[in-house]
């Protein structure tokens, strides 16, 4: 059975450009169905807006089926909304009622400008990434499967932070603009794999490093695993912090030898 | 409607669009006059060759831009792309390297905090003599001073454990203050609408107030009972000869005012160690599914012993269960 949600107002954060000023605009949807997704209402209140002439809503989206890490939103206060360990575009509007008041925001951090509306620029992330988030693989033809033994627990713990698809909900959430959640996934996913294991050290010094250019610390909230759309867990973030301080002691001991 | 971005290739030229599609031009719209508009051209190829796993193939890939109206903004300008082409970083001395990172710092955080714990709590024990009598107190505070007497000189030990943990302070001081500049600056912008907090506890999001509060407090408090800056009864001596401890505490904490501060002071640095009795823990890395469950239980309970503790002292002198 599908009903209809009725009568929202919608706050929408407009802005032309990363440096034109924005503003919140409000926008009323009179009925949409409760089986629509939260982006899809937007889809709705965009093709509305063309019809009548107006600029469409940017808002980033991709798979619309919570892998991809496009879409973003601040949503009431909350990265993705109100529901855990769900991306926006899995959130459903069936989690708002009749005449509710929806406030929509850009996430915010220095690292993450604003590019138009809803869409922010999170290739810092990508940077992370390039300084340390591969592994060096010997090419030639395909080893076979299982070549390499992994425990079962390693392994499943390993694809627990493999889990995190670098939506930047915990940068967004995070008081102080940390992504120390996303950074230790990272390096949970690939410091606890045997293939993993050459640049462990180097790999978590760099990516902290880079990390400290463009993004706050970590004082422990909660806030990234709450909103985390993959629900990982702060555990990831000790594990960074551990690995940090090995590496720091063993680079020291490599450099001395 | 405008194209996503997501689906924009990055190596491609990129050209905007000049009409939007209800026919208004929006590149020169008034509105953006005075916006810089990117010169537009093929942009470096910017995807690193080999073996870096981009976690996300949208268009992520503009550096830098300035007033650009439209998401598909490529810059020729790139930094570097793989972790090969990472500038490296001036050597430094271990521990200046690895303070100067965040996690370092929140290292320095932490292991300063258990220092100025260990401090907290043998203050709270060593206080609770104040209920075995004025006798016990004012030799306890004699011994503290002749500690490892005669091996070391007199006060010697007293003063190298105070110079200890005046350092611990700084550091601590220091490494919240840089901490909460790189914040500050992690998101210059606020968010414009009701942030609605999930984890993020009270204790959590207070600890530079607490913090604040709970220094100003220990400022007072030496001024109070060490230096005598604020208490007429220091100097005293008791009848066996001995710095009259006691006396002092009873002095100070009848004045209900400094009383009320010592109570205020004291639930602050029971909410600042809430908080960061557990944050120890995840900044040291010491994560383990043995004792994860523990860790919220420890810090509940440390903070709840030594605000006990404390809260006791004046409460008890204005009771007059001390004092008599």
């Amino acid at each position: 059975m599908s009903n209809s949600i009725k009568n929202l107002t919608l706050k929408i954060w407009r802005q032309l450009g990363p440096t034109v000023k924005g503003a919140f605009e409000t926008y009323n949807v009179d009925e949409i169905s409760d089986e629509a997704s939260f982006l899809e209402m937007l889809d709705y209140l965009n093709e509305r807006l063309i019809s009548d002439g107006k600029e469409a809503i940017v808002f980033d989206h991709d798979c619309r089926e919570g892998i991809c890490g496009t879409c973003s939103l601040m949503i009431d206060g909350q990265a993705h909304g109100p529901q855990r360990g769900t991306a926006t575009c899995q959130l459903h509007m069936r989690k708002f009622s009749d005449g509710d008041s929806i406030v929509i925001e850009p996430f915010r951090a220095a690292a993450f400008p604003i590019i138009r509306d809803l869409m922010v620029d999170r290739s810092k992330f990508d940077r992370i990434i390039e300084s340390g988030g591969f592994i060096t693989a010997p090419t030639g033809g395909a080893p076979d499967a299982n070549l390499i033994a992994i425990p079962k627990p390693v392994s499943d713990a390993a694809m627990d932070s493999a889990q995190c698809i670098g939506c930047g909900a915990c940068v967004a959430a995070c008081p102080n603009g940390a992504a120390n959640l996303f950074t230790g996934a990272k390096v949970a996913h690939l410091n606890r794999l045997p293939q993993g294991q050459p640049e462990r050290f180097k790999r978590v010094e760099s990516m902290v490093e880079t990390m400290d250019e463009y993004f706050g610390s970590c004082t422990n909230h909660g806030e990234c695993e709450g909103a985390c759309p993959k629900e990982i867990s702060v555990d990831v973030i000790a594990l960074l912090n551990k690995d940090y301080r090995k590496a720091k002691f063993a680079s020291r001991k490599d450099l001395a030898r | 409607m405008l194209r996503p971005p997501s689906l924009v290739n990055v190596t491609t030229i990129v050209k905007p669009t000049p009409k939007t599609r209800n026919g208004q031009d929006f590149f020169h719209s008034p509105k953006l006059s005075g916006v810089e508009v990117p010169r537009w051209g093929r942009s470096r190829s910017t995807v690193s060759g080999q073996s870096v796993c981009s976690i996300r193939g949208q268009g992520g890939r503009q550096e830098r831009f300035k007033g650009i109206p439209m998401a598909q903004a490529v810059s020729s300008q790139r930094g570097p792309v793989t972790g090969t082409a990472m500038r490296s970083r001036k050597r430094r001395p271990f521990l200046l390297d690895l303070y100067s990172t965040a996690v370092g710092k929140k290292y320095v955080m932490a292991v300063t905090g258990i220092a100025m714990m260990g401090f907290v709590l043998f203050h709270m024990i060593g206080n609770l003599k104040m209920y075995l009598g004025a006798t016990d107190l004012n030799h306890y505070a004699k011994f503290l001073e002749e500690l490892l007497y005669p091996l070391a000189p007199h006060g010697v030990t007293l003063w190298i454990l105070r110079a200890g943990l005046i350092t611990m302070l700084l550091l601590h001081l220091h490494a919240a203050y840089s901490l909460t500049v790189l914040n500050r600056r992690a998101r210059p912008v606020k968010y414009q609408s009701a942030r609605d907090y999930q984890v993020a506890t009270f204790a959590s999001r207070t600890m530079r107030w607490s913090g604040i509060i709970a220094l100003a407090f220990i400022a007072w408090h030496l001024l109070d009972l060490t230096f005598g800056v604020v208490n007429d009864h220091v100097g005293t001596k008791d009848a066996d000869g001995l710095k009259d401890v006691y006396g002092n505490v009873v002095f100070s904490l009848q004045r209900v005012p400094v009383a009320i501060f010592y109570v205020i002071a004291n639930v602050l640095l029971g909410i600042h160690l809430f908080h960061g009795a557990w944050s120890i823990f995840q900044s040291l890395g010491w994560n383990n599914p043995r004792f994860n469950k523990w860790r919220r239980t420890f810090a509940t309970g440390f903070a709840a012993v030594i605000v006990i503790g404390n809260v006791s002292f004046p409460i008890a002198v204005l009771a007059g269960v001390v004092g008599n």
